[in-house]
Order: structure tokens, then C-alpha cells, then sequence
């Protein structure tokens, strides 16, 4: 049984993206507790990638300051084991299929198996590439979390069918960043994904506000909230992780609430 | 091989947004590659409008200047827009319009390929944005202009080192917004699959007339076909039809920019890494961490940190070589070609002219050499120039 489950039991699951080392690794560290304080289900932590082609202005800005203050994939795992030492709320790295290739596939896996990563999100690895990763993530227990887009149609299935951990619904055209409106038919795409696997579904890109949240959870089992939260460490600097905590336990309340 | 692999090389390491776009894509071109109707049409474009095919130069005050092998020019640089690039623009924008898209989205470096997207555009009536590195719209000012004559929007990209890798990424940040109406004519034999294929066809029509034309003229193949490589379109298209002729060397000229033992090199196949990048795998300029290397190069065509993927299997094999040529080769190139022949090469091409400079005069007089021309430098003038010291103004 993945561990990822566990993110979706305390009902709707809310999933914060931070790029780590943005603006430096023990902020990074310090944002993380607070998240979780606060409510965070599962932690998405991105290793920042120089070229991020799937990322708004904004997370591409995250990677570049990132990188710029020295971050490297070692780092990051340093990173996770501080973390792990007293926190158990699920964690899944978000990046690049470069960075994973280039470490060592197999010592990259191996590697988030001994820290406990429970999984990996990857936006340029899509259902037809998966190969290049999967036997090695299974071996090593992580997870391989799969992506549905509202260009999927008739892929869904295909790609729901052999899900792991969780499904990353993808709620809008383009790249990651706010948006003022939602306008995709998200509740089409997760009957359909219902109907192949009973693994969770969470709804990420353009969701900011605690009303853009309580409507994609209630369409679905979570939501994940990246370029808000890194727009808020921008601008707090220093006091960014009270700022993310205090936003963290905003949204779960708000996608708490039974309408 | 594997669909869209060139041994361990292509791939399509992409956006599940795009996943649909990428499969509709290669339906499309399966479908019209082998239609009549598409070809002829396409012919009659390549042969009315760009002026194809494009002559086989035999370069004699050049061959006696270096006082080696025969040298002849393949003549890209005659097209219609300056190079190349409108072989596969003219290719993939009637495709585009079968599939019922009215708007083209580009990348450029050097501005040759958006200047070949916004004429294709202009031509067939259908809205064209270009997406070029700011540092390259500086670089290639007469090239911005020309484009927002032709009706295109240019978008300078400011992220990253603001250059071709840049203007890639945005311009697949871009199709990943917009995609019902949007075709993405990429430039090069790279990206995910099936761009490096469709690329590659559109551009073979080079080696396809090259070795007509140098059977006609010699009785007898070349033994040595250079192109310069950044992506490698034009490299690719000058060497599809003589894979098959081993005794026919097959030479890419990479931009070394100021040295391949610097940080300033754009030279990937000379000193990258395997990666996974611009969706495909293949070779890369990067760090040990996978972070890509921010490349350099006087030639804002050439300065790309990856290769095509095909290139990447060539050089695995063994079948073609790829070698570095730096900066102020390529200028001496650049100026050699223009006082011995006439002819100012693009500065992109002036790399495999170099190239060629160093490698005929160790060949005998009975030796032939093919060096493509890919495009014409009046863009590199006022570059060149402020190279030398010489401010001048367009």
C-alpha cells in the first residue's frame, strides 16, 4: 500500500508545492513545518531545474533563484533527511526528467527510498516514456505519479489504469501559475478516471484562492497549490514560513468545509 | 529501432498536454507524406516560390585556393528567405493546414527560421508568432524587422541566457496553452518525435539534388559532404541520401565558440552528455547535476546547448563526425569565402566552410568535397563587423 494514501485520509488533501532552496534551503526547511503545522497532507518538493519547460514566470523565477543560490540535487536530499527525522506527512519531489537521468537513475531511486521520498512527479515523463523510470521506481518503492491534462480524452484510461500514489489532474491548458477562472470540465475527467482505478485524484495549476480550492476538491480528493505559495515566499522574505502556515491552514479549512 | 528512436536517442519527453497534439501530428504526416496531391503541391511550392532545387556550385577560385579537393557549393543560401529553413517551413505549414490550424508558432536563433515561418504564413494566410531570445533580437535586428514586415509577431524571451534554448522553451510553453488552432513548425531536427523525422524529410530534399547534381556533373559520388550543425537541420537534409554510401564522409561542424576547452562553446557532440531535454534524449551541454549549460557562440544559430537526436546515433555509430569549429575560424571563413568566391556565407555556414578550409588542402585534386551553403550572411554583416572592431550602422 502506497504511503501516499495516508495524504487522503484526513479527507480532502491539501497539497503545497515548495521549490526548495527558494530563497534558501533552511527556509525551505522551515516552510516545510509550518505546511505540515498547519495542515499540509502531502508536501510536493521541487528540485529546481535550470530550463522548466512546463512552469509559469513565476516557478521558473523559483528554480532560477534556487540554482543560483547553489541548490544541487545532494543538497536536497540533505534537505529530506533533516525533515524526516521528525516529520512523517507524506513527500513527493516534483522535477525534471533530466535531473533524475543525469544523477543515476538507479542511485536517484535508491536514494529517495533511504531518505523516504514516497514519491516523484515528473512533467516531461509522459505515459508512453514511462519506461525509462518505472522498473526502477517500483524496485525502490516510490511512487511514479501520472498526470491527466484536459487534452487527454481518450488517454485517461490508459494512463489511470496503471496509476501509483496519485493522479495529477491537470486543471487548465498551458503552464503552472494563478488563474482568475477554471474552465475545464473536471468533473467529466474524474468520472472517467473513477471508472478504471480507485487511486486519489488531486487537481493542481492556476488554484489560488480558498474558493478555487473547496470547488476542485469537491470535484475531486485534493488540490495542490504551487505558484501562490511561491508568490507569498517572494514577497514575505524572511517571515515566509509564518506567511505559508497562516495560507496552509486557510485553504484546508476552506476545502474542509462540507457544502 | 523503437517508434521515434534513433537508437537510444529521441523520444518524446513531454507535457502530457501536448501527448495528443504530438500523436495527431504524426497521423497527419504519415497520411500526406506519401499523398499525391500534398506532394505535388508541396513540389511546386519548393520549385515556384523557393526557388528550388538549388544549384551545385563548383567552386573553383576556392578549390585553387586551397590547392586540394574539388570543392562545390550546395546553394541553400539562393532560396527564397536566405536558407534552408523554408524547405521545411513550406513543408510543415501545408501540413498544418490540412490538420485545419491557422496560426504557426516558431522558435528562431539566427531569425532564419522565423523569417521562413512569418513568409510561409504570409503566403498561406495564417497568423504567425516567433519566439527569439531578446540577446538574439539584438544579435539579429534586420531579421526582427523583416519578420514584423512579413506580419508576425516576434516575442523576445528574457528568461535563461535569452537565446535559442530559450525560445524553445517558450515557444512549447506556448503550445501547451494553445493547441485547438495552433501549429508549433519547429526549426530543427529536434524535439520530441515526430519532429526530427518530419524535419528531417522536409530537408532531405538537399542531399536528394546534391547527389543528382554531383553524379551529373562528376560521374561519381562526393567523398566528403560538411554542413554545420546547431540543431542540424541543414547537416541532416545534407546527409540523408548519402547514409546509405559509406565511402561518403559525412562532416557536422559544430560552433566551439571561443574554444571547446572553454566555458563559451556551443560544441554539444564535442563536449555534452547524454540527457533528456526539449523532448527528446540525446546529447546536451550540462552539469553534473543535469542543470543545462548556459552555451555560447558568435553564430546565434549554432548557439544551442543540445543536437538532434539522429545526429546523436550518427555520432554513436560511427557513420558521421562531428568536429569544432571556433568563432574566429568561422569569421576567417566568413571572409575567405567572401573575397575568394563572391559569396558571403551566413555565418552559421561559414563554420563547415572553415571546416572545409582546413580539411581540402590535406585531400588530393582527384578528392571532391560538398560543402552546404545553408544560408546567405547579409544578416551577419554588422555582427561581424563590430567583431572586427568596425561599428557600423544598418
Amino acid at each position: 500500500m502506497s504511503k501516499i494514501s495516508k495524504a487522503f485520509e484526513q479527507g480532502k488533501a491539501f497539497i503545497p508545492f515548495i521549490t526548495c532552496g527558494d530563497p534558501d534551503l533552511s527556509t525551505t526547511e522551515q516552510i516545510v513545518r509550518e505546511a505540515v503545522r498547519n495542515g499540509a497532507d502531502l508536501i510536493e518538493l521541487g528540485i529546481p531545474f535550470s530550463d522548466p519547460t512546463a512552469e509559469g514566470p513565476v516557478i521558473q523565477g523559483a528554480n532560477i533563484r534556487a540554482l543560483a543560490g547553489g541548490v544541487t540535487t545532494d543538497r536536497v536530499f540533505d534537505l529530506v533527511r533533516s525533515l524526516r527525522k521528525d516529520i512523517s506527512t507524506p513527500m513527493v519531489f516534483m522535477t525534471y526528467a533530466n535531473v533524475v537521468f543525469s544523477y543515476g537513475a538507479e542511485e536517484f531511486l535508491s536514494t529517495c527510498q533511504e531518505i523516504g521520498m514516497d514519491g516523484i512527479i515528473l512533467p516531461d515523463l509522459p505515459f508512453e516514456e514511462k519506461d525509462e523510470f518505472q522498473p526502477l521506481c517500483k524496485k525502490y518503492g516510490v511512487d511514479l505519479i501520472s498526470l491527466i491534462a484536459p487534452t487527454s480524452h481518450e488517454r485517461i484510461a490508459m494512463i489511470a489504469k496503471e496509476a501509483e500514489g496519485f493522479l495529477y489532474i491537470v486543471s487548465s491548458l498551458g503552464v503552472t501559475g494563478t488563474r482568475s477562472e477554471i474552465t475545464t470540465d473536471l468533473a467529466s475527467i474524474v468520472q472517467v478516471v473513477r471508472q478504471y482505478t480507485d487511486i486519489p485524484c488531486a487537481i493542481g495549476f492556476g488554484i489560488s484562492t480558498p474558493e478555487q480550492a473547496r470547488s476542485m476538491a469537491q470535484l475531486s480528493d485534493g488540490a495542490i497549490v504551487g505558484s501562490a505559495i511561491i508568490k507569498l515566499i517572494e514577497q514575505h522574505g524572511p517571515d515566509a514560513p509564518e506567511a505559508v502556515g497562516a495560507y496552509v491552514r486557510r485553504m484546508k479549512q476552506a476545502i474542509s468545509v462540507e457544502i | 529501432m523503437k517508434k521515434g528512436r534513433f537508437g537510444v536517442h529521441g523520444g518524446q519527453y513531454i507535457p502530457e498536454t501536448l501527448m495528443n497534439a504530438v500523436i495527431e501530428l504524426e497521423q497527419a504526416y504519415q497520411h500526406y507524406k506519401d499523398d499525391p496531391e500534398f506532394n505535388r503541391e508541396l513540389t511546386a511550392l519548393l520549385n515556384e516560390y523557393a526557388n528550388r532545387p538549388s544549384r551545385l556550385y563548383y567552386a573553383e577560385q576556392l578549390t585553387q585556393a586551397l590547392g586540394g579537393a574539388k570543392i562545390y557549393l550546395k546553394r541553400e543560401d539562393l532560396n527564397h528567405t536566405g536558407s534552408h529553413k523554408i524547405n521545411n517551413v513550406l513543408g510543415q505549414a501545408l501540413l498544418a493546414k490540412q490538420m485545419g490550424k491557422t496560426r504557426l508558432i516558431a522558435e528562431t536563433g539566427a531569425g532564419q527560421h522565423g523569417v521562413a515561418t512569418a513568409t510561409a504564413a504570409a503566403l498561406m494566410n495564417m497568423e504567425c508568432v516567433v519566439f527569439m531570445g531578446e540577446e538574439d533580437t539584438r544579435r539579429q535586428a534586420l531579421n526582427v524587422y523583416r519578420m514584423k514586415l512579413l506580419g508576425a509577431q516576434v516575442v523576445p524571451v528574457t528568461t535563461g541566457t535569452a537565446t535559442l534554448k530559450d525560445a524553445v522553451s517558450e515557444a512549447m510553453r506556448e503550445w501547451t496553452s494553445r493547441i485547438d488552432d495552433t501549429h508549433y513548425c519547429l526549426g530543427s531536427v529536434m524535439g520530441p518525435h515526430p519532429f526530427p523525422t518530419i524535419v528531417r524529410d522536409f530537408q532531405a530534399v538537399i542531399s536528394r539534388e546534391t547527389r543528382a547534381q554531383i553524379l551529373e556533373k562528376e560521374g561519381r559520388l562526393p567523398d566528403a559532404v560538411i554542413a554545420c550543425v546547431g540543431g542540424g537541420s541543414n547537416a541532416m537534409g545534407s546527409f540523408y541520401h548519402f547514409i546509405e554510401d559509406s565511402q561518403v564522409r559525412l562532416i557536422g561542424c559544430e560552433a566551439a565558440g571561443r574554444g571547446i576547452d572553454t566555458f563559451e562553446t556551443a560544441a554539444t557532440i564535442n563536449t555534452g552528455r547524454l540527457g533528456i531535454f526539449h523532448g527528446m534524449k540525446s546529447y546536451f551541454c550540462q552539469d553534473k547535476y543535469g542543470q543545462i549549460a548556459p552555451v555560447y557562440s558568435i553564430s546565434a544559430g549554432l548557439d544551442y546547448p543540445g543536437v538532434g537526436p539522429e545526429h546523436a546515433y550518427l555520432h554513436d555509430i560511427g557513420r558521421a563526425e562531428y568536429v569544432p569549429v571556433t568563432d574566429e575560424e568561422a569569421v576567417e571563413a566568413f571572409e575567405f569565402l567572401s573575397r575568394t568566391e563572391g559569396i558571403i556565407p551566413a555565418i552559421e555556414s561559414a563554420h563547415a566552410v572553415a571546416y572545409a578550409m582546413k580539411l581540402a588542402p590535406t585531400m588530393t585534386k582527384d578528392q571532391i568535397i560538398v560543402i552546404t551553403v545553408s544560408g546567405r550572411g547579409d544578416k551577419d554583416c554588422a555582427a561581424i563587423a563590430r567583431y572586427r572592431g568596425e561599428d557600423i550602422y544598418e
